[in-house]
């Protein structure tokens, strides 16, 4: 276990600074460049990095598969869930000009809340492919490599 | 003139970088090599001032995807098939390649310079973007205002997309409850 040790200790330095960014793109993306795709991408990026430096059943600890395939789900339905709630309140479907009390705020809070579906579905699809790829028993010998 | 060096010494690296990856066999490198090529492909975005684009090339390009394609290169062999060259065979693919690209740089002798304001994605529907995204959503990135709002259909298709990808890959090639329990059945056998 004490293999590798400068690329542990600097993994873990690094950890919560690439979800921090990741974050800082989500709810930024408004702003600046970036946005729900490319925070999720991030956000799976540091899961990933903690996977292969202290290996993926240490990721599938903290992050269970069912939570994975939840989370990918739950993105989705909420993106899809804002459509929804924009028909109830008499609009288009995706119209979020009656989210808030004035049609531009509710244009803000309407993207807002579809990034941050597609942030959750990105990162959790993103680190269930590498999870299930990683978890899979390689066929081949050592040698071969 | 700056910036034209740049361009000019990118697109000569993506060049040099697709030759590479044509030329390995070890597919090690070529993953790595696909890396960097995406890598390049974000430089080039930042000169276009498609920083958006830039973002996610770097992000899903160079980051994960070769992530991915390291773990997936695991589950397989890490040396190319020899590749058998017959010369007959070739004709057909090579007048393939060749007419397509005549086509295509054809097809580029038609279009406006790069950055040219008259250009039609710049008359139309650009420029209508542009004066609206402020009043209407108060999202000062247009980028974001344009894929969330006005594209909202084309980005929960997207979503989708990858929710759909991330299924299918676990439904390929198994998703097990838990990796434990896995070993203990192979264990057993």
């Amino acid at each position: 276990m004490h293999h590798h040790l400068i690329l542990r200790v600097v993994a873990k330095l690094l950890l919560p600074f690439i979800l921090l960014y990741a974050l800082y793109v989500q709810w930024h993306g408004d702003y600046g460049p970036g946005g729900g795709f490319q925070a999720g991408v991030i956000f799976a990026v540091g899961f990933i990095l903690y996977a292969l430096v202290y290996g993926v059943d240490a990721l599938v600890r903290v992050v269970p598969r069912g939570v994975l395939v939840g989370a990918m789900a739950v993105g989705l339905l909420l993106y899809a869930g804002t459509g929804v709630v924009s028909l109830f309140l008499g609009l288009d479907y995706l119209d979020y000009s009656r989210l808030a009390h004035d049609p531009v705020h509710g244009q803000e809070w309407g993207i807002l809340l579809v990034e941050l579906g597609v942030g959750i579905a990105v990162a959790a699809a993103m680190t269930a492919i590498f999870v299930a790829f990683a978890t899979r028993e390689p066929d081949i010998d050592d040698e071969d490599w | 003139m700056g910036i034209i060096l740049v361009d000019l010494m990118l697109f000569g690296f993506l060049v040099l970088t697709a030759l590479a990856i044509m030329r390995l066999t070890n597919l090690f490198a070529v993953t790595m090599l696909a890396g960097l090529f995406s890598l390049l492909a974000a430089g080039l975005f930042v000169t276009m001032d498609a920083v958006d684009v830039a973002f996610t090339e770097a992000a899903v390009g160079a980051g994960i995807s070769t992530v991915l394609m390291l773990s997936a290169l695991a589950l397989t062999a890490r040396n190319e098939k020899p590749f058998v060259i017959v010369s007959r065979r070739m004709a057909v693919p090579l007048i393939c390649c060749l007419v397509t690209g005549a086509a295509l740089i054809y097809g580029t002798l038609d279009m406006p310079a790069f950055g040219d304001p008259d250009a039609p994605v710049h008359t139309h529907v650009g420029g209508e973007y542009i004066t609206r995204v402020i009043p209407d959503t108060g999202v000062p990135n247009i980028v974001t205002a344009v894929l969330a709002s006005y594209r909202g259909y084309d980005t929960l298709g997207e979503t989708t997309v990858i929710f759909v990808a991330a299924i299918a890959v676990l439904l390929l090639i198994g998703f097990p409850r838990s990796a434990t329990r896995r070993r203990d059945e192979d264990g057993s056998e």
